[in-house]
């Protein structure tokens, strides 16, 4: 699997071509700045970035914005964001083009290796994956509760984890049920939510965008 | 503190004066006013002499506000003639006793030129009322003349004037002609007429500018102190935090990591256990230092300046918020801040007090002055007096001559408004605007 790296930190930089080669992730590029990051991003067309928001040269949000350039240009290109700190706005500008293929995750998350290297490869397959900080937020919110108001709390709980990016296997190891269980869930919830039968991931991009209400 | 504009006798042009036939009317109640100013100030002057004696203290300090009330009226009946508004002059009372207090006020130049602008009424004020009355009444008499003459004993009104004489009917209409030039007269010079009566008050009753100094100045430094005095609490704060969190949890993260060390080739499991615990200190000490930087100086404001910032906040809210920014371009990051932190002030305020589940914000920069508002829906009744917040937030702003406005009825809805002078620089197209 090809994947771009840009983060201006040396470093993490190396840390993470060190984590991800050893799984045996290829890294074809490496950059420390937002408009490298936009060229290796057109040119190389990996199967997956991992960008870090703040980049030279503005050290604002130059990494996002590279990064929602390049989806543009190309449609669904797997992004797994990586920040400091999240924001519900950030996130929002990430899921909007509904492609799905979208990370947005706290640095921190790199310190369960092998979670964080799963999570990796669930963003290049297209999945969502998303901070467990903002689904709390985005749960608080009333307006976002009424299309969500008929699952039932099991159904939400499953619902964030999966917006969490989790599989039906680590769901039901998460919740303590069999993996049947979480599968019947997970088909109740599209039911509620109106997703007609299709391939399983892309429903459970929908899903998760459902409830993110973009 | 309102701008004055400058102080010359010179009436403002464009100002549409009153009416002629209301200005009658002022220049009667301002002329018998300026004699009661007479009586004012005279009993201002005797029971100041009468201070050393005791008794005419308390008087004097009794009759000090209705002598300054008498003559802020004039200042607001002044100020309409001219069209712009003068201040009020007189500096603030400090704490303490009457001793301090007397000295404040006999320090004040504005409690000398009150009484200056008393006397000056009462002569050169009352000349230009009667001026204005005389003239009315020349017009009513000369123009009304051959009926009083009519109407009156015969040769009561007979008079020799030096070309021609009135003692009858007929040559009585002789005298019309005076009254229409005192139509004329009245015409052309009775507005500027209260014009300079008014230029008078506006001379006499505005803030020296050495008043205005001294006021600029008390607020200047009762600002500044309330930014150190914050600046410093908030250090305090930042410090008490870096030390009871993250430095706290990065030790015990170097413990565990040094037992882990001790122990990993006795018991590698105990050593691994003991990892555990160093990524969960180290995991809790980022989110710490996060928060921390949260409240310090938001990421996202750095990312995404004032509007970025206040969406982001807006987006992450319980709330429901309606967001409508126009801002051409960037703040200096100071008043960023300053301005960022005041509205999500408020806005925690809608959160934690109101009860309400919407919210508005509108930020707008016309060039001159940054104006932010939120306004809720919900109970209200929130007021300057009570909340520490709000204090806050006049606190933050007052460090840039911003101002708080605060309009809160029980039961809602709540608009606070907050203003601040500044400029902005690299300009930016972004009028946003979105629910959240």
């Amino acid at each position: 699997m090809r994947v771009v790296i840009a983060e201006d930190l040396a470093l993490l930089r190396d840390g993470l071509i060190r984590l991800l080669t050893a799984h045996g992730l290829e890294v074809v590029e490496a950059v420390d700045n937002g408009p490298s990051l936009l060229r290796a991003l057109l040119t190389q067309q990996p199967d997956v970035a991992v960008v870090d928001v703040r980049l030279p040269p503005t050290f604002t949000d130059e990494g996002l914005q590279a990064a929602i350039e390049a989806r543009r240009q190309i449609p669904g290109l797997p992004v797994l964001v990586l920040s400091q700190h999240v924001e519900q706005l950030y996130a929002r500008e990430l899921l909007s083009d509904r492609n799905g293929g979208v990370g947005y995750l706290l640095k921190d998350s790199v310190f369960d290796v092998d979670q964080f290297v799963e999570r990796v490869r669930q963003v290049a397959g297209g999945g969502t994956v998303m901070d467990p900080d903002v689904i709390a937020r985005l749960l608080a919110k009333p307006k976002n509760a009424e299309p969500l108001a008929q699952l039932t709390a099991r159904e939400r709980e499953v619902l964030s984890l999966m917006a969490e990016g989790r599989s039906n296997a680590a769901i039901s190891a998460r919740l303590f049920v069999t993996e049947k269980t979480v599968g019947k869930h997970t088909h109740s919830i599209f039911n509620k939510l109106g997703l007609a039968q299709s391939e399983d991931d892309n429903r459970r991009v929908l899903a998760v965008l459902a409830y993110f209400n973009t | 503190m309102a701008p004055t504009g400058e102080h010359s006798l010179v009436p403002a042009r464009e100002q549409r004066s009153e009416p002629l036939f209301e200005l009658i009317g002022w220049a009667l109640v301002l002329g018998v006013l300026s004699e009661i100013g007479i009586l004012v100030a005279v009993v201002f002057l005797v029971s100041f002499a009468l201070i050393p004696l005791g008794a005419g203290l308390a008087v004097f300090l009794a009759f000090l506000p209705f002598q300054r009330s008498f003559v802020d009226w004039h200042r607001t009946r002044a100020g309409r003639i001219l069209g712009k508004e003068i201040s009020r002059p007189y500096l603030p009372l400090p704490q303490g006793n009457w001793l301090t207090q007397l000295r404040a006020i006999t320090h004040d130049p504005a409690t000398w030129r009150d009484l200056a602008w008393l006397l000056a009424n009462a002569t050169l004020g009352l000349f230009l009322c009667v001026y204005v009355l005389a003239l009315v009444s020349g017009i009513i008499w000369y123009l009304c003349f051959p009926a009083i003459y009519f109407f009156s004993p015969d040769g009561l009104f007979d008079i020799d004037y030096w070309y021609f004489a009135v003692n009858d009917l007929t040559t009585s209409y002789l005298v019309l002609p005076f009254g229409i030039a005192f139509l004329l007269l009245f015409w052309k010079t009775s507005a500027p007429a209260m014009r300079l009566y008014a230029g008078l008050a506006d001379k006499l009753l505005s803030p020296t500018q050495s008043s205005l100094l001294t006021m600029r100045v008390r607020e200047l430094s009762e600002s500044r102190a309330d930014t150190v005095d914050t600046q410093a609490a908030e250090l305090r704060r930042i410090e008490r935090d870096l030390h009871d969190g993250a430095q706290a949890r990065l030790v015990a993260l170097g413990m565990s990591l040094g037992m882990a060390e001790s122990v990993l080739a006795k018991d590698p499991a105990a050593a691994q256990s003991l990892l555990a615990e160093a990524r969960l200190a180290n995991s809790q000490a980022l989110a710490e230092l996060r928060d921390l930087v949260r409240g310090v100086h938001p990421p996202v404001l750095a990312e995404r300046g004032l509007a970025g910032a206040v969406e982001a906040f807006a987006v992450a809210s319980p709330l429901e918020t309606n967001v409508q920014i126009d801002i051409p371009g960037r703040l200096d990051p100071p008043v960023e801040s300053a301005s960022y932190f005041a509205v999500v002030e408020a806005l925690t305020n809608v959160i934690k007090h109101s009860g309400a589940t919407r919210a508005e914000i509108r930020l707008r920069h016309d060039g001159e002055i940054l104006t932010m508002q939120v306004t809720d829906h919900g109970a209200g009744g929130a007021d300057l007096q009570g909340g520490t917040g709000l204090r806050g937030i006049q606190r933050r702003l007052g460090a840039f001559d911003g101002r708080l406005d605060v309009i809160s009825p029980v039961g809602g809805p709540t608009v606070v408004t907050m203003e601040l002078p500044c400029v902005l620089s690299s300009p930016r197209i972004s009028p946003s605007s979105g629910t959240a």
